[in-house]
């Protein structure tokens, strides 16, 4: 019975997310709650977490790029990046973002993950770049237009990486799946892993290109409706 | 030889300025908020081994209080104004692109060439770190190359990189954190609890059950723990192996594959997930916005992985 107490982790967050408490809060409360119910002494539970944390600190090492970011920034880069599109005066936000989606594929696939991501790719290029061009050829965008543009902006780098990067050999996701496997006494070599992520890959920048050629419809279309709601007021 | 430690050393230096000048803007009226915060950050990645699991523990407990009930202040550290960023721009031209490159250039040659060097038969780089190493040493790189072309004020960079940690705000250190409950959840044998379960009310001898429960409890599994590889542990014991390899013979390679790209699926549709959260603060978007434009994608994805694993991996 135990066991089965483990799952009220899994209730918190259900309902901590359901109330939009915030997540640093209910992932927090979620662990202290499943290793209590799970029969660990809150010392234990709390140690845990910490020696987890200290241990996944390479994931937030991205953040190393922010500074020269931040710095080209400051110097324009942004208003390069769209000096560039708006030149190219034929270029629709679908062509461009279904171009980038598809570099960014191919480039993840191999291994090349850290080409992209929001803070060195999607921010300063890709979605001054994707508004660029919306602006070019549709005028001003209202906020509700440019929500959508830069949305789809930040949509197309994680399909893209999600994507992608299964088809790489020597990335963590194909390792974990061949790990987790041998855990459970199966063996998979990791060139299947990789091979057999290929059809899904096909299928999720064919499904995807295709929602981008109906937003370079909808984009096109005159006096559109409300695109997207604007929650923040 | 060089280990993942010099990088995290690194980004600690950054976090660690990010605080002090956190600490020195009047403007904001909660600066010992975000100095605490980020403060507390720099500490975890600069001497964080030596804290010991349980003061690493608190370490975070304290970051998640002040994050989520203190708050982090909004903060708009000085910067260029857009008529002076257009005239910079048009002075650089594109060579303000050349620094950001050098980013993903110094990865990969990093990543290809940094294995094979050794130095008296000693690796110079830690072999299992090199992609981490390599993009901390190319993001300096291109700090350096940035400092040299553009000379700005010395208080510039800690200042431009405060001016976007800040947007992101307590979201930074939600992925770590998902991968801290991901550990506890093991510790306390949540995904034994989950295949029970599973096990309880699946029909044994349906393979489209099977197919269908795993590639789908892998989406929505991953949503609520914001992670795929905490999900895929889970359900791989549970249904995965037992069922799918063990009951009807298929090929673990395909399930493999198709279960963890499920998971994506739901990566792309979770408020909790570091892909969604990080880009909203970054673009300044409603919440929402991000996965309103990839759940469409997600869904018709996940069930194309359906289709596929229950017409495939009974083949091969």
């Amino acid at each position: 019975m135990a066991s089965m107490m483990s799952l009220l982790g899994i209730a918190v967050v259900l309902v901590g997310l359901a109330a939009r408490f915030n997540p640093l809060l209910v992932v927090t409360l979620a662990a202290l709650v499943t290793g209590v119910a799970g029969g660990l002494d809150p010392i234990a539970v709390v140690s845990a977490l910490g020696k987890a944390f200290n241990d996944a600190r390479y994931i937030s090492v991205v953040f190393l790029v922010l500074p020269v970011i931040g710095l080209l920034e400051r110097a324009g880069l942004q208003v390069r990046a769209r000096a560039l599109v708006a030149r190219l005066a034929s270029v629709t936000v679908g062509g461009l973002l279904a171009t980038y989606l598809a570099a960014r594929q191919i480039s993840a696939a191999l291994g090349l993950l850290s080409l992209g991501g929001h803070a060195a790719m999607v921010r300063p290029l890709l979605s001054p770049m994707a508004e660029a061009a919306d602006e070019s050829l549709h005028g001003p965008p209202d906020e509700a237009r440019r929500v959508l543009v830069r949305a789809n902006a930040a949509a197309v780098d994680n399909i893209g990486a999600f994507f992608g990067e299964d088809i790489f050999v020597a990335l963590s996701s194909v390792l974990l799946i061949q790990a987790v496997l041998q855990q459970n006494h199966i063996i998979a070599a990791p060139l299947r892993v990789a091979l057999w992520a290929l059809p899904t890959a096909a299928l999720a920048f064919a499904i995807h290109a295709a929602r981008l050629a109906m937003l370079d419809r909808r984009l096109g279309r005159p006096a559109a409706p409300p695109l997207v709601q604007d929650r923040r007021q | 030889m060089i280990r993942v430690q010099a990088a995290y050393a690194l980004a600690g230096i950054v976090f660690a300025g990010i605080a002090a000048f956190s600490a020195f803007d009047r403007a904001n009226a909660k600066r010992w908020n975000n100095a605490a915060f980020w403060g507390l950050f720099a500490l975890s990645f600069l001497i964080g081994d030596a804290l010991g699991d349980l003061a690493n523990g608190a370490l975070v407990i304290v970051m998640v209080l002040v994050g989520a009930l203190g708050g982090i202040g909004v903060t708009r550290p000085a910067t260029t104004t857009p008529a002076q960023r257009e005239a910079s721009a048009a002075r650089w031209g594109n060579r303000l692109f050349l620094p950001i490159l050098v980013i993903p250039f110094t990865a990969l040659i990093g990543t290809l060439a940094l294995p094979r060097i050794e130095i008296s038969g000693v690796a110079l780089v830690d072999p299992k770190q090199v992609t981490v190493i390599s993009m901390a040493f190319g993001a300096a790189l291109a700090l350096a190359l940035a400092l040299v072309m553009l000379r700005p004020p010395p208080a510039a960079a800690p200042q431009e990189a405060r001016r976007l940690m800040d947007s992101v705000g307590w979201a930074a250190i939600l992925p770590q954190l998902l991968a801290a409950l991901g550990a506890v959840f093991a510790l306390a044998g949540v995904g034994h609890a989950v295949g029970d379960l599973i096990a309880r009310w699946l029909p044994g001898d349906s393979r489209l059950a099977a197919v269908a429960t795993y590639c789908l409890g892998m989406a929505l599994f991953t949503m609520i723990m914001g992670n795929a590889f905490a999900a895929f542990p889970v359900l791989t014991a549970g249904v995965g192996a037992p069922l799918i390899v063990g009951r009807f013979g298929g090929d673990a390679a395909i399930m493999g594959a198709l279960g963890m790209l499920s998971g994506y699926c739901g990566t792309l549709m979770t408020p909790m997930a570091s892909h969604n959260i990080v880009p909203t603060a970054l673009l300044d978007l409603p919440p929402g916005a991000v996965i309103r434009a990839q759940a469409p994608t997600a869904v018709l994805v996940l069930i194309g992985n359906i289709v596929l694993m229950y017409v495939l991996v009974f083949r091969f």
